[in-house]
């Protein structure tokens, strides 16, 4: 079956063409070199008005790298949220009118939950991806979200923690602005605390209480201002300080993630687990998670950082499953702003 | 922390300062401000980061009854929460911020005006980036980090009648 993926909840618009779930003919997002030509070479941002502009071009680039025609696709997946509306409904209205005009099954998928399919995601003509199995936990960490999932089927999944103020990307990139990189500077500073020492600075761990699988990234933003403030008042503040204080802060929100992601294993019974969001492109969280792997004996997928950021071959992905078991949705779908 | 003195009167033009000692300080006077909120107002919050204005929203929040977390909107733009409360009627709560916006036009082409002249509370976080959304809040709260644990809060209270007006 193949899959078409429209996602348009968050910066860039993107189209997707995906088979059975597992094989990716074409990942096409916006903010791409290639499709910016086509449409004026405007970075893609907030407004409703860019992703009404990119829908046309990515789509039927989308289609044209993966070498099929609107006839060859079997469904349509398409993020109904969450996100801003306004941004959510050009996919939407996009996918709504093309499956209703080609008579083709459509399917709405939540972009957190669809993150972790990335996981059972590869190339074409590259060895399948090591899939997890079920029931896996799924920690989907990006600059909008944090988030703990059980999975138990492809379908059946419950919402185990989540973030109560920042999410880790955020935490990230507004530190980063304190320490004058421009946002969002999470990549950046992931960039500077390769060269920083990790214990130069000390970090709490925020842990909520004993066991909690919920997050707070809240109050290590503030912790930075704390150490920015005072290196700043003895003149400080030099790049050998930025570097030490990115690492420290990265090796504090790591160690905070991957410290309830085992929890979570812990509590849902299951070796298995899935890193996927923006943040899971993060250099150390790759390698910590990778180690601790090795030493507990569990599973752990973390996508290519390439499938890890936004895209619509994870919509397709996640998609496939549904349509599949026929949860088809008509021109009633809505946009969802929020979570649920 | 002085006493929020504003109680059910609100007189245009008034600023008050405040020292809270403690995130639970700012914390309650989000909710003393919720106290006073009325449908369509906009409450305005200004300050860098790390100056409590997560705090103070979650206070807030808390006040008109929102049983569930306040998660930072930075990412999404608006969060949206339906703050049903018993035996009252609710007020959904906007909650948005313009950290990611680069001027007015992504206000308008975000649909985020829909928002303000609706039947809820919007607190606009960042809102130093658009003077008319300053202009037309009822409150303006200015947030500064003194040190570790105290942060001073200025609140302007900037109209008695309900604002909400033309952004």
């Amino acid at each position: 079956m193949l899959v078409l993926g429209i996602e348009s909840s968050c910066d860039d618009t993107a189209a997707a063409v995906v088979k059975d779930g597992r094989e990716i003919r074409s990942s096409v997002v916006s903010s791409q070199d290639f499709i910016h030509s086509k449409y004026g070479g405007v970075v893609p941002e907030l407004a409703s008005r860019r992703h009404i502009e990119a829908i046309i071009p990515v789509v039927e680039e989308g289609l044209g790298v993966a070498g099929v025609t609107m006839d060859e696709i079997d469904g349509i997946a398409v993020t109904k949220g969450p996100g801003l509306v306004g941004s959510i409904l050009i996919g939407l209205s996009f996918a709504k009118a093309l499956g209703y005009a080609r008579k083709i099954p459509l399917t709405g998928v939540n972009h957190i939950l669809a993150h972790p399919f990335a996981a059972f995601l590869s190339e074409k003509d590259a060895p399948p991806a090591a899939a997890p199995r079920f029931p896996a936990v799924a920690l989907v960490v990006s600059g909008g979200h944090t988030t703990l999932i059980r999975m138990d089927t492809y379908l059946e999944y419950e919402v185990i923690g989540r973030t109560i103020d920042d999410a880790a990307g955020e935490a990230f990139d507004k530190s980063a602005k304190l320490l004058g990189i421009p946002y969002p500077g999470g990549p950046a500073m992931n960039r500077l605390a390769e060269k920083g020492r990790r214990d130069a600075f000390a970090f709490t761990r925020p842990y909520l209480k004993k066991g909690s699988l919920d997050f707070s990234f809240s109050g290590i933003k503030t912790a930075v201002l704390r150490h920015v403030n005072t290196l700043k008042d003895s003149n400080a503040l030099d790049e050998t300080a930025i570097e030490d204080l990115s690492a420290s802060f990265q090796e504090a929100v790591v160690d905070v993630l991957l410290r309830k992601a085992l929890w979570a294993l812990e509590v849902s019974d299951t070796p298995d687990l899935i890193i996927a969001g923006g943040v899971a492109c993060n250099s150390r969280l790759r390698e910590r998670a990778l180690e601790l792997g090795e030493d507990k004996g569990l599973n752990i997928t973390i996508p290519d950082k390439k499938l890890c950021g936004d895209n619509a071959a994870f919509v397709a992905g996640a998609g496939y499953w549904r349509l599949k078991d026929g949860l088809t949705e008509g021109l009633e779908l809505n946009a969802i702003p929020s979570f649920f | 922390m002085s006493k929020c003195e504003t109680g059910k009167e609100r007189t245009g033009g008034e600023i008050k300062k405040y020292i809270t000692t403690s995130p639970e300080e700012t914390e309650a006077l989000g909710k003393e401000v919720s106290g006073v909120l009325q449908r369509g107002d906009i409450v305005a919050l200004v300050g860098e980061l790390g100056g409590g204005k997560t705090c103070f929203v979650r206070g807030l929040a808390r006040g008109l009854g929102l049983r569930d977390h306040v998660k930072s909107p930075s990412f999404n733009v608006l969060n949206i929460y339906d703050t049903a409360m018993d035996g009252r009627k609710a007020l959904p709560l906007y909650h948005m911020d313009l950290y990611r916006l680069t001027g007015e036009g992504d206000f308008f082409e975000a649909g985020l005006e829909e928002y303000i002249y609706s039947q809820g509370v919007s607190v606009i976080e960042w809102a130093d980036k658009l003077n008319s959304v300053i202009k037309n809040s009822a409150f303006v709260l200015r947030f500064t980090y003194i040190d570790e644990n105290r942060r001073e809060i200025i609140l302007e209270i900037r109209d008695s009648e309900r604002s909400g007006g033309n952004v």
